[in-house]
């Protein structure tokens, strides 16, 4: 594939990432501002042998991508806070039965209804804590139409080798966004992996030393699988009832996570070196601090961020490293300060760190950033 | 071992959840007759929701996909669509099917996709202890509705016919013979196929709203209520009331199928 350099909106950059990875099937529900990545995909699915699904509410649309992953399929959704909401318990399914899945998730402003054609950065949280029991998901944020097109295809490679739900949560302006988009000629594609062992001898759910699973068989290929929602044990039979297997398996759908967090870890470090104020940004919210923290530096402020384009598992010992030398630190968010409590429970040295919030749905301008960057 | 179970059954499952007396070990029974008279177990993908009914699957040894309440259909359909040469085959309960999981019901049948959707139905949520279903009888006395029921029970059928479902029957575990003949014809038919199956509840149901936990009681008091299609097709609303149609129901051959039409779709693509 040669390179090619288009101009779309990060929703469409979202569809093009999903096709190029592999995804052959989507299952979504209308939402604003989400639905331009439905309506792309019942274009462009048919026409790369994928199946489009428009199912009945969200809950049906995460069901049906569970479904589909089992039948073979890359498979993923993308919706918006309320539907968000209502795939929480597909979403904890699919982490229990170790399917991989991505859900995008254009954020907008909540609670409830809220705000459906405004901004938000308000569901970082329930990316993480949004169904019920332990668990641990990846979610990645873009911060412009080219990161949603790069991280799009690295959540299908991370849902296919953690065989984990991943989520990509972007936001509002940077879906309907348009800019330009390189499309690389060559990518990294992570393909689903047969296990190795054959149908006899295979155990479904018995980890690797690293806590992952051997592959993934689909349904239809001899392995007499069985998916269970239940705790269970390593042939997927429930065994709820059994402390020790239950207690070993949410331990090890949290580590199989956690352990890797390094491995993970994706942030983007401007100016940082000798910085004395560290702005800490992700999503749409970036780009203005991207444009404060430059104009500081001309000023004569010894500024520097560091972009987060994973929020989950949090990238501690990076951002604990990058805010090291840091007297202030800043964390504008298009939420009432969530992330900012991620990054206090890092902060072993006494520094100030500053949340700055922002609501109603318009993102910070670099002007807001920088007013907190020159008061610090 | 019977033969059949020795053959089907995913041993490392057992034992059975269903307590003594349950009629979903006749209905699995009938089903895995089935699946061996026609020589399918290879191609077969089953799903359940939650409840004690879904759990039939689960003790089949072949692809199985356990998922939430109420969700059997909406998984089924992104299993159908993701391979549709496999037979896909929901069990699922009332209350999983009508009751939680009712939205995806209508539309599985209204998109016509080729599943095969095996209610059973108790009339009771059994497994959480009794409670009223959305098919449980007026007045009927249960853990939530100890002044009786104040609400009517949904004919499942009924919904399935006017949402489009292509092939419509209903039998009950009185009636293993029907049943297993009624089976066979909504996995052969192409399109969505659903059948009503009325099984006995002794512990919860049978206690509670029959006044008896004897299976051999509840099974005959099935029969006797139970009344042939060809015969309920003369008789009036009122004639018919408490009454349980059994037969098929709804046959309707010429409206197209999803995953066809779907992947036909991808070939021009």
């Amino acid at each position: 594939m040669k390179q090619e350099v288009v101009i779309v909106q990060g929703n469409e950059a979202c569809v093009r990432g999903a096709i190029r990875a592999g995804c052959r099937f989507f299952a979504g529900y209308p939402i604003t501002p989400a639905s331009e990545v439905a309506e792309l995909m019942s274009h462009e699915l048919a026409k790369n042998q994928g199946v489009f699904i428009q199912m009945e509410d969200e809950i049906a649309s995460i069901s049906a991508v569970i479904g589909a992953a089992w039948g073979g399929m890359k498979a993923c959704t993308a919706t918006s806070g309320p539907g968000f909401s209502l795939m929480q318990e597909g979403i904890g399914y699919a982490a229990e039965t170790e399917t991989p899945c991505v859900i995008i998730d254009v954020m907008r402003g909540g609670p409830s209804t809220g705000q459906p054609t405004q901004s938000s950065q308000q569901d970082v949280m329930q990316a993480k804590y949004g169904s019920h029991g332990d668990y641990e998901v990846i979610a990645l944020c873009p911060s412009s139409v080219q990161e949603s097109y790069e991280l799009t295809v690295k959540a299908f490679n991370l849902a296919e080798h953690y065989r984990v739900p991943v989520i990509l949560l972007t936001d509002e302006i940077v879906g309907h966004t348009r800019e330009k988009l390189r499309i690389p000629a060559a990518i990294e594609v992570v393909d689903r992996r047969r296990p190795s062992a054959a149908p006899e001898t295979y155990t479904p759910y018995a980890p690797l030393p690293d806590g992952l699973l051997d592959g993934m068989p689909s349904f239809g290929q001899g392995y007499n699988l069985l998916v269970d929602g239940q705790l269970h044990d390593q042939w997927g039979i429930r065994a709820g009832h059994d402390p020790v297997l239950s207690g070993k398996l949410m331990e090890r759908l949290c580590r199989k996570i956690t352990d890797h967090a390094d491995r993970l870890v994706d942030v983007e470090p401007l100016f940082i070196d000798d910085a004395d104020v560290v702005v800490i940004a992700y999503g749409s919210v970036a780009r203005s601090a991207t444009a404060a923290v430059k104009q500081a530096r001309t000023e004569g402020c010894r500024a520097g961020m560091v972009k987060l384009k994973i929020l989950w598992p949090f990238p501690d010992d990076a951002l604990r490293k990058a805010i090291r030398n840091a007297r202030k630190i800043i964390v504008p968010e298009m939420n009432i300060g969530k992330i900012c409590r991620e990054v206090q429970r890092l902060n072993d040295r006494r520094q100030t760190i500053v949340s700055l919030p922002k609501l109603g749905g318009t993102m910070h301008t670099p002007q807001e950033i920088l007013d907190g960057i020159r008061s610090a | 071992m019977h033969p059949i179970a020795e053959k089907y059954l995913r041993k490392r499952a057992l034992p059975f959840i269903f307590c003594s007396g349950c009629g979903h070990g006749t209905v699995l029974n009938a089903f895995l007759r089935v699946v061996d008279e026609l020589g399918i177990i290879d191609d077969l993908s089953l799903v359940g929701g939650i409840g004690c009914s879904s759990w039939a699957p689960v003790f089949v040894n072949t692809d199985v996909l356990h998922t939430l309440h109420g969700r059997a259909i909406a998984a089924a359909t992104g299993l159908k669509l993701a391979d549709p040469k496999r037979h896909v085959v929901v069990f699922t309960g009332d209350g999983d099917c009508v009751g939680i999981g009712g939205n995806h019901f209508l539309h599985g049948a209204r998109r016509n996709i080729d599943l095969t959707v095996i209610m059973l139905d108790n009339g009771i949520y059994g497994m959480t202890g009794g409670q009223m279903a959305p098919t449980t009888p007026t007045d009927a006395r249960t853990q939530t509705s100890p002044y009786g029921n104040l609400e009517p029970p949904l004919d499942a059928c009924a919904v399935a016919i006017s949402a489009g479902a292509t092939y419509v029957g209903r039998w009950t575990t009185a009636h293993p013979k029907g049943l297993a003949g009624g089976i066979k014809e909504a996995i052969r038919h192409k399109g969505f196929s659903f059948i009503d199956v009325v099984s006995q509840c002794p512990t919860q149901a049978g206690r509670y709203i029959y006044g008896t936990a004897n299976p051999a009681e509840l099974l005959r008091m099935i029969k006797e209520r139970s009344i042939a299609k060809r015969k309920a097709d003369g008789m009036s609303p009122e004639q018919l009331e408490g009454r349980i149609v059994v037969g098929k129901l709804h046959e309707e051959t010429r409206r197209p199928e999803l995953s066809e039409r779907l992947y036909g779709i991808m070939k021009r693509g």
